[in-house]
């Protein structure tokens, strides 16, 4: 039998400064996300600063009363149901895209030996370098050459190339850890490539496909630069630019409480497929760090 | 005899095939020739011809009309709307760079049907036998998956990456800017003029010198302040007094699923004038009038990195309880036994330990934090101005300043100038790193 502990000045003190401190960080972490929170339901409106007067000792953010309005007013006084339509539609697009064409050249680039391999790769590592809006004003001049502008469908098939030097290299990393004996069996067996690609490689690199599924799927949502440069009329404009529209001080439609209301019907399923899809994000980090070492 | 053939087929593809008796290979080369010239025909000389000519195809058809604008850029502008026959710069250069990589591809199947040609002839003078054309077939397309297979893959690459690179860094080296926006105005080839003009003009050089500067800066102070706060936290909810170490985890993370556009929106909201924070302090008492954060450089800077450090430092602290799980508890046993104490056993064991598992991370992050755009351009717009610099702020990045220069100011050239700087600088670095590791060199 232990005796218990007795009491020791060190450790109560350790336990008081460990636990200052995890509470301070702790309201550093959640005050914001809870003010926004209470922003999307306060009746309020105006500047943030007006927003803080209404809530509780014009500190801590809980409102004098609570209302749906904001969410309401997105849908009446904005248009954020197009917004939301417009970016479901990109994201679900790139996603397809993502998953069948990604997928495959990361198989081509990992599995498979062929003349220019090495070229190839460097080329794609190079590219995954350049930041793609350094070249914005070519896709801009691709779009208007191509007629492509204010056109989402064109915005998709951008997202879909440019991604692909990233998550193939992604795929790549992720691919070449699956033991190689498995596609000399698959051989020995009589499979070809395509086989070896539908039959063994593409079913245990499930894992990774969810991770780039999911980033494919998520990343459209919250990109403003391509979609402010490449659509025009308000009916094309994505969630980002909507919210732009709201978050901005310098904005004719400046409207904080609106803004946090919209960007939680966007943050909280985020949030929420955020914890479900935890265990791939380490996942996603390994193959990304898989780059040679 | 064998060099005749190859000299048939360069000239009329498949007809080297043709006197080699591969009738077979000899049509497909064939109708690739003739797919080629259909494009061009169809696409401009076939109207000329015709003596219906559209606008479009005032130069020919595709690839002699693209080469042709590439090299000129154009001659007519479009002076007024009244002019309804006129050149488009940009477009002319774009449409060129598509039609010299169609052309490229054409390219291949040339010197393909070339070498064949060639090599089946040496083949039958030395009295060989000739692989039939169906066996060549199934060998060809075995043999050719990989391409086949990246073909879809090669077309977007080359459309959405490759092609806008090449126009990118093309654009340096013409006189495209506020003065020459087509079609109203031509854009000219003018060689290196964009790249001594960096040099030289003084109020170029110091900003470039002083953005990439506080570039560095950032990417290092940013990297390092989320990376010691996460790991404060790690080691502090890992430590033996913290009762549900789970709970405190879980609760920080919450920055992480917040989707980055929102947090930066949000955190501009915050500290702008009549913003959260000035409304806290005022009704604290502890300031009366508010602060103008986006005025002072120093503010600036700080609410960036504080920002950062908010959203990032969740990560750092994942992936260090992550490295602390795998530090072998008998290692500390053997060192509090040698008469380690507690402070020498974090300090010669926890510490050593991950940061050795931690550096590729870490250097990836000083890399993100490089370029990292979007918190910059949400949250200070790259401000305050300093008026010393040529259209930069005090906390603008390299990558900032080249968008506000294009899209700002429509300095389309010299934007070019400097993002042809910023890559050359990161792909070198970058395909040096990767040729050094291991993995590559054994591909």
């Amino acid at each position: 039998m232990k005796r218990k502990k007795a009491f020791s000045l060190s450790r109560t003190l350790a336990w008081l400064g460990v636990h200052l401190n995890l509470v301070i960080m702790a309201i550093i972490v959640v005050y914001p996300v809870m003010w926004m929170v209470l922003a999307a339901l306060s009746p309020t409106r105006g500047t943030p600063g007006a927003v803080m007067s209404d809530m509780w000792l014009g500190v801590i953010p809980i409102p004098s009363g609570l209302t749906l309005d904001n969410f309401r007013r997105l849908f009446t006084d904005h248009n954020y149901g197009l917004w939301y339509r417009n970016s479901l539609i990109i994201a679900v697009l790139n996603t397809v895209g993502t998953v069948l064409v990604h997928t495959f050249m990361g198989f081509v680039f990992a599995r498979l030996q062929f003349r220019g391999r090495k070229a190839g790769l460097l080329t794609i590592m190079v590219l995954n370098m350049f930041p793609s809006f350094l070249a914005m004003v070519a896709i801009y001049t691709i779009f208007l050459t191509f007629g492509w502008l204010n056109n989402i469908y064109a915005l998709a098939l951008l997202y879909i190339g440019g991604g692909i030097p990233g998550t193939m290299w992604l795929m790549r990393g992720y691919m070449l850890n699956i033991p190689k004996s498995l596609d000399e069996a698959a051989y020995i067996d009589g499979a070809t490539k395509m086989q070896l690609f539908t039959k063994v490689i593409f079913p245990l690199s499930k894992p990774i496909i969810a991770f780039v599924g999911f980033n494919a799927f998520m990343g459209p949502w919250m990109d403003y630069i391509f979609p402010r440069l490449l659509l025009r009329s308000g009916e094309n404009f994505t969630i980002a630019i909507g919210l732009m529209s709201l978050a901005d001080h310098n904005s004719a439609s400046w409207d904080i409480t609106a803004f946090t209301a919209g960007a939680l019907i966007i943050a909280v399923p985020f949030g929420i497929l955020f914890f479900v899809f935890q265990k791939y994000f380490a996942l996603g980090i390994a193959a990304g760090a898989n780059k040679g070492e | 005899m064998a060099i005749l053939v190859a000299l048939m087929s360069a000239l009329i593809w498949g007809s080297g095939q043709l006197m080699n008796k591969q009738y077979g290979k000899s049509l497909f080369f064939f109708l690739i020739q003739v797919l080629m010239i259909g494009i061009e025909l169809g696409t401009g000389l076939l109207p000329l011809i015709l003596g219906h000519v559209p606008p479009h195809a005032r130069n020919g058809g595709l690839f002699t009309r693209g080469i042709w604008g590439a090299v000129t850029l154009g001659t007519i502008p479009r002076e007024s709307a009244a002019v309804t026959v006129f050149d488009h710069s940009t477009m002319l250069l774009l449409t060129g760079l598509i039609a010299i990589s169609i052309l490229l591809g054409f390219f291949v199947f040339w010197q393909w049907n070339i070498r064949d040609a060639y090599k089946t002839r040496k083949h039958i003078m030395q009295g060989n036998e000739i692989e039939s054309s169906r066996s060549y077939t199934k060998r060809v397309l075995h043999d050719s998956f990989e391409y086949i297979a990246m073909a879809p893959g090669l077309a977007f690459v080359t459309i959405f990456s490759l092609i806008p690179i090449f126009f990118a860094f093309l654009v340096a080296f013409t006189s495209y800017d506020m003065n020459n926006i087509p079609p109203r105005h031509l854009v000219d080839w003018v060689g290196f003029h964009n790249f001594r003009q960096v040099v030289t003009l003084a109020q170029v050089r110091t900003t470039l010198i002083g953005v990439a500067i506080w570039t560095v800066i950032w990417a290092f102070a940013s990297t390092i302040l989320a990376f010691i706060v996460g790991f404060l936290q790690a080691v502090m909810i890992n430590s033996k007094v913290v009762r549900y170490p789970k709970l405190w985890r879980g609760l920080y993370i919450l920055p992480w699923a917040i989707p980055g556009l929102v947090t930066m929106m949000l955190f501009r909201n915050f500290f702008v004038t009549t913003g959260v924070i000035n409304a806290i302090l005022m009704n604290i008492g502890i300031i009366s009038e508010p602060i103008v954060f986006f005025a002072s450089t120093a503010w600036s800077r700080a609410v960036l990195l504080i920002v950062q450090t908010w959203m990032a430092f969740a990560w750092w602290m994942v992936l260090i309880t992550g490295v602390m799980t795998t530090l072998n508890p008998e290692t500390y046993e053997a060192a509090s036994i040698d008469g380690a104490n507690a402070f020498q056993q974090f300090y010669k064991l926890t510490v050593p330990t991950i940061i050795s598992a931690i550096a590729p991370l870490f250097i990836m992050g000083v890399a993100g934090n490089f370029n990292n755009f979007g918190i910059v351009y949400f949250i200070t717009g790259g401000g305050p101005t300093n008026p010393n610099f040529f259209f930069a702020g005090n906390t603008d990045l390299l990558l900032t300043w080249v968008f506000s220069l294009t899209f700002d100011q429509r300095m389309y050239n010299l934007a070019s100038v400097m993002s042809t700087f910023i890559f050359f600088a990161i792909a070198g670095v970058s395909a040096w790193n990767l040729t050094r590791t291991r993995a590559f060199k054994e591909d």
